[in-house]
């Protein structure tokens, strides 16, 4: 199969290739859930430092290629690095990198929420001496210090979110991965999760890799996105670049409907797509 | 309060270079399932209604049925009346009640993702299973001091020895212990909650009456018997009978079989927690 077709077209994608070593790497990536191929020879990168969405309809294949990035799931064929570990060879020193929000509320919901960021100081080895002090300040920046004494059960669903961000940064992570943090968030918690990662990266510059409904977010949050359908990516590219390459006027869902709303059309795997952000053949194509 | 930032790195906690694997590994586990031992006691700490309606069923038990089974003298005791013989063996039944219920617990917090959440930090999968385990046996603690009580009310001659107490709490910790990991492992292998109350609810009841729980092992059927011999319940009951009200038993061999029995059931649960969390 063609992986990344670096450097054959000529052009701005060339001056584009990371000299650091690549936050995600994903080749060939493919994996089963019986006969069912839910991530079929996927390739990624994500940039060192960059807020990276990956979109795609239900069904597409994000949660799986977040779970085999996170070790939770076998990485059975192809490769997936996360910063340059090898993620099926290395998970523990992979896992030590990552801080991760899944897609379903997970804090526990019977504890309060200094219960919950206390025990991610712990399950991360933070120092005894600086653990109040690290879940402290992760609560005061998602803004939860007047509820962290409080038992999440009784959290609206953005509290919960921000308290998991909080879990998810003690840690320092290099590599914060989201899956839907704003899923089933009223609009007014959904900006408030994206101000706190937003200001988190600005910060401390970690790379965020997120999946997303909502193409909003998607437009004005991500540096870069991944149009998933069918377990493959059939385009890369900022979001500008995704929407030039459609016409002149089109919407980051318009740029979604046209690679994942037909769907059932002939699968050619995406290839040329790929290529979205060098070439403005693709879009005379396209349009 | 210092402002933003507070995913400047805790100093150390990434960079450190990640210790030698196995040498470290011990120390790990212990550090991650104290962890998980603290929130375990934390949670019950927030929620202790659960703890006060758990001792209604033994208590239930050792009323109804002790006293009405102490009129029949149906049950041969070696001499002791049957109350004295039953109270050990419904302290038994009502920990193994709490424990199986921690398979259904894990498949709870595999739905909300609590479970994956925490395999992705690094965690050795056995600490997860003790943090459990832990909590059943805390958990059964409770009803230690709910049955002992009943007891003495009830008129049962119970050893006054400190040192037997304490060893029948632990016996009661460890065997609650052992199965809340059959629990987690049948669940690592059922994968869904609706087949794992069908399994649990199979398995909870020939646990118990083919246990020495109720009645000596020599009234059984054979094949009971044979059942009863591999069943950590009967050993933990036959420790329990004899620190308590002092019949014949083979306590050194009854903490070996439930120690053991431990350690295979964290071994095992812990090789199926990541086809839980997959599943
Ligand atoms: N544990 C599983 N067993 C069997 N099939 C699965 C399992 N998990 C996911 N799938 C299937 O794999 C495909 C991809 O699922 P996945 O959850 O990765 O999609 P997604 O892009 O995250 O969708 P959504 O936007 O709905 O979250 C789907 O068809 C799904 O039904
Ligand atoms: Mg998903």
């Amino acid at each position: 199969m063609t992986s990344r077709s670096e450097g054959a077209p000529p052009g701005p994608q060339s001056r584009d290739l990371p000299a650091e070593t690549p936050a995600v790497a994903c080749h060939g990536l493919t994996h089963r859930f019986g006969d069912h191929v839910a991530v079929d020879n996927l390739d990624l990168e994500v940039r060192p430092g960059e807020v990276f969405g990956l979109l795609g309809p239900n069904g597409a294949g994000k949660t799986t290629t977040i779970r085999i990035l996170t070790t939770l799931l076998p990485c059975a064929r192809g490769a997936a690095e996360v910063f340059g570990l090898d993620v099926a060879a290395r998970p523990l020193e992979v896992r030590r990198l990552l801080g991760y929000v899944p897609q379903q509320l997970s804090a526990d919901a019977n504890l309060t929420g200094w219960e919950n960021v206390m025990l991610y100081t712990r399950l991360y080895d933070v120092p005894r001496r600086q653990r109040r002090q690290v879940a402290g300040e992760a609560l005061a920046a998602m803004g939860l210090t007047g509820a962290a004494d409080r038992i999440v059960r009784g959290y609206s669903g953005g509290m919960i979110r921000r308290l998991e961000l909080a879990q998810a940064l003690v840690s320092g992570p290099r590599l914060l991965v989201l899956d839907e943090p704003t899923i089933g968030l009223d609009p007014i918690g959904r900006s408030e999760v994206w101000q706190r990662v937003d200001a988190l990266r600005r910060d401390s510059g970690m790379t965020v890799l997120v999946t997303t409904h909502y193409m909003d977010e998607a437009d004005q949050l991500c540096d870069r996105l991944a149009l998933m359908h069918q377990g493959s990516v059939r385009a890369v590219g900022s979001p500008a670049e995704l929407k030039a390459a459609l016409g002149p006027d089109a919407t980051l869902e318009g740029v979604f409907r046209h690679f994942a709303g037909g769907g059932l059309g002939d699968d050619d795997g995406g290839g040329e797509y790929r290529a979205v952000r060098s070439t403005r053949r693709t879009a005379g194509r396209l349009g | 309060m210092p402002s933003g930032a507070p995913a400047a790195p805790p100093a150390g906690s990434v960079s450190r270079p990640v210790r030698a694997a196995w040498g470290a590994q011990p120390a790990i586990l212990g550090r991650r399932a104290a962890a998980l031992c603290l929130v375990e006691l934390q949670k019950m700490a927030h929620d202790r209604t659960e703890i006060y309606t758990r001792a209604i069923q033994p208590l239930l038990w050792l009323v109804i049925f002790g006293e009405t089974f102490s009129r029949i003298h149906a049950i041969p005791t070696g001499g002791k009346p049957y109350l004295d013989y039953l109270a050990p063996g419904i302290l038994a039944q009502s920990a193994l009640f709490i424990a199986i219920f921690y398979g259904i617990q894990i498949i709870w917090e595999r739905d909300a993702g609590v479970l994956a959440k925490l395999m992705v930090t690094p965690t050795p999968r056995p600490a997860l299973i003790l943090g459990k385990s832990f909590a059943a046996g805390v958990r059964a603690l409770a009803q230690v001091v709910v049955v002992l009580v009943a007891s003495a009310i009830l008129g049962v001659s119970l050893t006054a020895n400190p040192l037997r107490i304490a060893a029948a709490a632990l016996i009661v910790v460890l065997g609650a212990g052992f199965f809340s990991t059959l629990s987690m492992t049948i669940a690592g292998l059922a994968l869904s909650r609706d087949r794992l109350m069908g399994i649990g609810q199979a398995i909870t009841m020939p646990l118990f009456f083919a246990s020495n729980a109720l009645y000596p092992v020599k009234v059984m059927p054979g094949w009971v018997q044979a059942v009863s011999k591999v069943n950590p319940l009967s050993y933990q009951v036959d420790a329990l009978r004899g620190l308590l009200v002092g019949t014949p038993a083979h306590v050194g061999e009854d903490f070996g079989v439930v120690v053991l029995a431990l350690a295979v059931g964290v071994a095992a649960a812990s090789a199926l927690l990541g086809r839980l969390a997959r599943g």
